[in-house]
C-alpha cells in the first residue's frame, strides 16, 4: 500500500504537502521566543550564512515587536521568509543552537522567522525602500534568490535595476525547486510581491538573455550586470535507454510539480537515482504524490550519500526504499521505461568499482534522475574574459562578487556551485555592495 | 505518617494550609468545594460595611510566556449581603465541623465591631481576621490599610473586637508601612491572640502603552491596586521573619503572600509562620494546587524527620542574622562544570559587564573560564547559567576563621582605608576604563553586510 492516495484535487494535494514548518501563530512564537538565551556572540549568528542577529529579533518577537523582528530579519537576508520555511536549519542555525548540547530541543529560529515575517508581508508594511537615485543602471540576469537580493540591495543604493528572467515566476528554484512541503508557491509569491513593491525594481519575465547580441545590449545600456543564473538542468547520465518516456530529470520532475501540483502524474513504481538532497526530495514527492513504490538508488553506500540525515529520514518516513552500492547501466523498457538495469559496487578504499557480473533488473515504471544539475557554460561562455573555474563555476572575488570581467559580477549557485537559497541571497547582498564600491569608484 | 493538623492560636484545621480572604472564598459553595479537594481552612471574604465594585478589576504581570508572576486588583470587601455569608458559614461548618473557618471582618465603629464579631461567632465562625489591610478603596473610608498604617487606632479597634470576642482573633497586616513590627506590636498590646501577613501592596502593575493608563483599566482610567502572587513571595518571608524574630510580639502568625507550592509554604514556615493562606495560585490554578502542596509538605516532613509541623515552625529563624554577624572570612569561587557548558556565554557576559571582570572568554571553545582571583563569590554568574548544577560556587576559604564586622568594630579594628581582600585594587585588578573600547568587536557582527570569508571550496578570487 502506498503511504498516500494519489492527490487529485487542490486540498488533497496540500495535505499529501502538508508543511514541515507551518508558520506559528502569537501563542507559540511567545512560548518559544521565551526559551531564547539571549546567548552572548550567539553561535546561531555564526551558523547562518546570511548572518542574520537571531537573539535579537527574537527578543524582538518576545517584546511584542513583530515589526522590528521583521526588520532585523530583512536587514540581513532578503529572503528572510522563504529562509525561516526552507533553510536546512538542522545544519545551520538551529543546529548550532546551545540547547543541543543538553539534548533539549533548540530554539525553533526559521519558524520564529517566517512568523515575524509572514505578520508584515501580510499587513504590507513597508520597512525599506529604493535610495536617492544615483542616475546608474544595472541590469540582473535571473530573478532567483541571488537576482532578486541585489535588485533590493541596488536599489536601497539608489541604482536603476531591471531583472531579465527566463521563466515567469520570480524566485527561481524557490518556487520552481524546493519541495512543496516547505514553502506554498502562495507564500514564495507574496514574498516576492512585497519585496518589489518596497524597492521598485522592474521584472521582465519570459526574457532569457540567450545570445552575444542580447548581452551586447545589455554591457552598452547599464553600467554594471550581476550574474544570478542559477545552474542548468539535470545532468545527462549517458545511458542506453535514457530517452525513454517516463525517464525524467529531478529538476524537471519538481518544476512541474511546483506549477501543476495534483496535475502532474507519477509511476506506481519510480526509481530516484542519485544520493543528494535533491534525490529525497524527488523521492519523497513521488511517494506523497502516491506512487506505491519509491525506491532510491545509490551507487555507494547508505552514509556516503551526499544528502543531510535529516533529508534521508524525511524520504524513509513517507516510506520510500533504499537501494544502496547500485549503479545503473541501462534504462529497459520498450518506449516506455520498464525498469532499470543496475550493476552491484563496493566501496574500497573510498574508490568505487563494479561487481563483475552481478547486473540485475529492478522494473518500475518511471524513473527519476537526480545526478545534479549541470552548468550554464555555454551561456557563460558569451561573456567576454569571464573566467570558469573546473568544475564550471564562475570564478569572481569571495568579497565584492567581481568577475574576471569587470563590469560582471556573479552570485548564489552559479558561484558558489549550487547550495541554498540563503547563500544565494547572502552573497548577493554582499555582491550588490561591490557593484555600489566599484561605479562609486 | 507525619501529622499536618496544626492548633493556629486555639484554631483547629487537619492542615495548614488556609485559603486567603479573597475571592476564592466568597461563598459557601466554593469554601466547600475547597474543603471537598483538601484544603484546611477558609478565611472568608472579608464581612463589612455595604460596597459597590467596580468591573474591570484585575490586573497582571507577566514575564516572557510566564502568566501573572504578579497579580494585582482594585476589588473591595464583600459585595454580597452579609446575612447571606453568615447562613453561608453555618452551613459550610455543620458540613466541616473539624476545618477552620474564619471570618474577615471590615467595619468602622465600635457598635458595628461589636455587631459583626457577634452575628459571625453566631454563625459558627472558628475565629476573626480583622483586615487592616486592603490598600484601596477601603481605607479612603477609614477603614482597611487606614487602619494598618496607624497602630493607635489598629489597637484601638481589637480592644473592641476584644470585649466581645469569644474566638482567637487574629489581626491581618498591610505590608504598606515601613517597620511591620510597629502594627504587630499594637495588635499585640490590643489583646490579639495572633497575626497573619501580608495582605497586598499597593501597586501600578503596568500601564497600555496605546490607552495611556494604567491596568486595570476602568472606563479609560485606572487606579492603584494591591500586589500579590509569587513577585511579592520576598517581601512577604523578610516581614513575617522580623515579626517572628521580634522578642516582644511572641504571637502565632499566618504567613501570607506568594505561596503557590509546598516550597513556598515551607518557607513560610521555616521562618515562623504556623499556618499559610493562598489567595492568588488558587485564582490562577484553582483548588486543585492542594494535593500538590499537601503530598509536597508530607514528603519533606518525612524526608527531614519532622513528625509535626510545630517541629518546623521558625527552623530557620537562628540562621537570619544582621548583615554585621556575618563570617567575612568565608569565601566562594565560582567554577564551571565544563560537561555541562552549553557555551551560551551568559556568565561571561553578566560578571563581564554586571559584575567583576572575573571570566575570560578563550580561543578555541565557548565553554568560560573563571579568573579565580578576581571572583569576589558573588554568585551572579551562577544565577544566570541557564544549566543546572553547571555553575557551582565552590568555598575556598580554609573555613577556619571567623570574623564578623560586629567583632571588629567592637575590637576597634574596622578599616580605616580600602582593604577588601576581595575588591578591585588588591589581588583583584579592575581593568583601565579605556581597555571597554572595541572589547565587544570581536563579537560575530550581525545583520547588514556580512564579510563572507573566502570559504575553501568557493573559489576566492579572479
Ligand atoms: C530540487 C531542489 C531542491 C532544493 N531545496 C532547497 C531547500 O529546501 N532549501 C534551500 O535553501 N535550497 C534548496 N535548493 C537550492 C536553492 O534552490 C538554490 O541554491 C537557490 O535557488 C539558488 O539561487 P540562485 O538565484 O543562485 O539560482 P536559481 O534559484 O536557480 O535562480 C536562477 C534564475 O535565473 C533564471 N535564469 C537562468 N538563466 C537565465 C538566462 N540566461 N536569462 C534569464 N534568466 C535566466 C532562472 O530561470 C532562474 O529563475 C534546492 C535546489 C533544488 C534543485
Ligand atoms: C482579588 C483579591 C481580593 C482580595 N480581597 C481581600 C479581602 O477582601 N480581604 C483581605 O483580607 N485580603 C484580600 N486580598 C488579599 C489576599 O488575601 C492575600 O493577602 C494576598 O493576595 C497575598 O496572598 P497571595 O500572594 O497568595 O495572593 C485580596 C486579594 C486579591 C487578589
Ligand atoms: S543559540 Fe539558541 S538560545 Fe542562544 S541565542 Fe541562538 S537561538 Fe537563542
Ligand atoms: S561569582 Fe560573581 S565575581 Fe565570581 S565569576 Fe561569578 S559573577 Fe564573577
Ligand atoms: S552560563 Fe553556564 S552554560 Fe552558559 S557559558 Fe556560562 S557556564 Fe556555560
Amino acid at each position: 500500500m502506498a503511504e498516500f492516495s494519489t492527490p487529485t484535487t487542490e486540498q488533497q494535494f496540500a495535505e499529501n504537502f502538508a508543511q514541515l514548518k507551518p508558520v506559528m501563530n502569537r501563542t507559540e512564537a511567545l512560548y518559544e521566543s521565551s526559551r531564547c538565551l539571549f546567548c552572548f556572540d550567539a553561535p546561531c549568528i555564526k551558523a547562518c550564512p546570511s548572518g542574520i542577529d537571531i537573539p535579537q529579533f527574537i527578543r524582538q518577537i518576545n517584546s511584542g515587536n513583530d515589526t522590528g523582528a521583521a526588520r532585523t530579519i530583512y536587514e540581513a537576508n532578503y529572503f528572510g521568509n522563504a529562509c525561516g520555511k526552507v533553510c536546512p536549519t538542522e545544519v545551520l542555525c538551529e543546529g548550532a543552537c546551545v540547547y543541543n548540547l543538553q539534548e533539549v530541543k533548540p530554539i525553533e529560529i526559521g519558524r520564529l522567522q517566517s512568523f515575524a515575517t509572514t505578520k508584515v508581508i501580510k499587513s504590507g508594511e513597508k520597512l525599506f525602500g529604493p535610495g536617492a537615485d544615483n542616475g546608474k543602471k544595472v541590469a540582473v540576469i535571473g530573478a532567483g534568490p541571488a537576482g532578486i537580493s541585489a535588485a533590493c540591495e541596488l536599489r536601497s543604493l539608489g541604482y536603476g535595476v531591471d531583472v531579465f528572467e527566463a521563466k515567469a515566476q520570480p524566485s527561481g528554484l524557490t518556487v520552481y525547486g524546493v519541495a512543496p512541503y516547505k514553502i506554498t508557491n502562495e507564500e514564495t509569491l507574496a514574498e516576492m510581491a512585497y519585496l518589489q513593491a518596497q524597492f521598485g525594481y522592474n521584472v521582465h519575465f519570459n526574457s532569457a538573455i540567450s545570445s552575444r547580441k542580447e548581452l551586447e545590449k545589455l554591457e552598452d545600456k547599464y553600467d554594471a550586470i550581476f550574474l544570478g543564473i542559477g545552474l542548468g538542468k539535470t545532468n545527462e547520465l549517458g545511458l542506453p535507454g535514457e530517452d525513454k518516456i517516463n525517464c525524467t530529470g529531478a529538476v524537471e520532475f519538481i518544476a512541474e510539480l511546483r506549477q501543476h501540483q495534483h496535475k502532474v502524474a507519477v509511476g506506481r513504481k519510480v526509481i530516484v537515482l542519485g544520493g543528494g538532497n535533491t534525490a529525497m526530495d524527488a523521492a519523497s514527492e513521488s511517494s506523497r504524490l502516491g506512487a506505491e513504490n519509491v525506491i532510491l538508488a545509490y551507487r555507494r553506500a547508505k552514509e556516503e550519500m551526499g544528502a543531510y540525515e535529516f533529508e534521508y529520514d524525511l524520504a524513509k518516513g513517507v516510506g520510500v526504499k533504499g537501494l544502496f552500492n547500485v549503479a545503473p547501466v541501462e534504462i529497459t523498457g520498450n518506449g516506455y521505461v520498464a525498469g532499470v538495469k543496475f550493476i552491484r559496487t563496493e566501496t574500497k578504499d573510498g574508490k568505487v568499482s563494479e561487481i563483475a557480473g552481478s547486473e540485475f533488473v529492478e522494473p518500475c515504471d518511471m524513473v527519476i534522475k537526480a545526478t545534479g544539475q549541470a552548468k550554464q557554460t555555454e551561456f557563460l561562455n558569451l561573456i567576454p574574459g569571464l573566467k570558469l573555474d573546473g568544475k564550471g563555476r564562475i570564478i569572481a572575488d569571495a568579497h565584492t562578487g567581481q568577475t574576471s570581467n569587470p563590469k560582471y559580477f556573479a552570485s548564489g549557485d552559479a558561484w558558489n556551485g549550487g547550495a541554498e537559497v540563503v547563500n544565494a541571497a547572502a552573497e548577493a547582498k554582499l555582491t550588490a555592495r561591490g557593484i555600489h564600491a566599484y561605479l562609486s569608484k | 505518617m507525619p501529622d499536618l493538623s496544626i492548633n493556629f492560636a486555639g484554631i483547629k484545621s487537619p492542615n495548614p494550609f488556609w485559603l486567603a480572604s479573597a475571592p476564592p472564598t466568597n461563598s459557601g459553595y466554593q469554601v466547600m468545594k475547597a474543603f471537598d479537594a483538601g484544603w484546611g481552612g477558609a478565611v472568608w471574604k472579608t464581612l463589612g460595611v455595604p460596597v459597590v465594585n467596580v468591573s474591570s478589576r484585575y490586573g497582571g504581570v507577566n514575564y516572557r510566556d510566564k502568566r501573572l508572576v504578579g497579580f494585582n486588583n482594585i476589588e473591595l470587601i464583600s459585595d454580597r449581603p452579609l446575612s447571606h455569608n453568615l447562613r453561608e458559614i453555618e452551613e459550610v461548618k455543620k458540613r466541616f465541623p473539624n476545618h477552620a473557618v474564619i471570618a474577615s471582618l471590615m467595619v468602622q465603629s465600635r457598635q458595628e465591631w461589636h455587631d459583626i464579631v457577634r452575628q459571625s461567632q453566631d454563625a459558627g465562625a472558628d475565629g476573626f481576621e480583622l483586615n487592616f489591610g486592603c490598600p484601596h478603596g477601603m481605607c479612603e473610608r477609614g477603614m482597611g490599610s487606614a487602619v494598618g498604617q496607624e497602630p493607635k487606632v489598629l489597637q484601638m479597634i481589637v480592644e473592641w473586637v476584644m470585649e466581645v470576642a469569644q474566638k482567637p482573633v487574629i489581626v491581618k497586616l498591610t505590608p504598606n508601612i515601613s517597620d511591620i513590627t510597629e502594627p504587630a506590636m499594637a495588635a499585640r498590646r490590643g489583646g490579639a491572640d495572633a497575626i497573619s501577613l501580608i495582605n497586598t501592596i499597593q501597586s501600578i502593575v503596568g500601564v497600555d502603552l496605546d490607552k495611556f493608563a494604567p491596568y486595570p483599566i476602568v472606563d479609560g482610567k485606572g487606579t492603584n491596586g494591591g500586589y500579590c502572587g509569587p513577585a511579592v513571595k520576598p517581601i512577604a518571608l523578610n516581614m513575617v521573619k522580623n515579626c517572628a524574630q521580634h522578642p516582644d510580639i511572641k504571637l502565632p502568625i499566618s504567613g501570607i503572600g506568594g505561596i503557590e507550592n509546598w516550597r513556598d509554604a515551607v518557607e513560610h514556615i521555616l521562618l515562623g509562620a504556623s499556618s499559610v493562606q493562598v489567595c492568588t495560585a488558587v485564582m490562577h490554578f484553582g483548588f486543585g494546587i492542594i494535593r500538590e502542596m499537601t503530598s509536597g509538605l508530607e514528603q519533606y516532613m518525612v524526608e527531614k524527620g519532622f513528625q509535626t509541623i510545630d517541629e518546623m515552625v521558625g527552623k530557620a529563624l537562628p540562621n537570619v542574622l544582621h548583615w554585621e554577624d556575618l563570617n567575612m572570612k568565608y569565601k566562594v569561587t565560582a567554577n564551571i562544570n565544563e560537561d555541562k557548558c552549553i557555551g551560551c556565554q551568559l556568565c561571561y557576559t553578566a560578571c563581564e559587564d554586571g559584575a567583576h571582570q572575573a571570566i575570560r572568554l578563550n580561543a578555541g571553545t565557548r565553554v568560560p573560564e573563571i579568573i579565580e582571583e578576581n571572583c569576589v563569590g558573588c554568585n551572579l554568574c551562577s544565577l544566570v547559567c541557564p544549566v543546572e548544577q553547571c555553575i557551582t560556587m565552590e568555598q575556598t576559604d580554609s573555613g577556619t576563621e571567623h570574623l564578623t564586622w560586629k567583632e571588629r568594630t567592637e575590637a576597634g579594628t574596622a578599616p580605616t582605608e580600602f582593604e577588601d581582600e576581595k575588591a578591585g585594587g588588591r589581588h583583584h585588578w579592575v581593568p583601565e576604563p579605556s581597555a571597554a573600547l572595541g572589547k565587544e568587536r570581536h563579537k560575530t557582527l550581525p545583520g547588514k553586510a556580512r564579510i563572507i570569508n573566502g570559504e575553501t571550496t568557493v573559489p576566492a578570487e579572479a
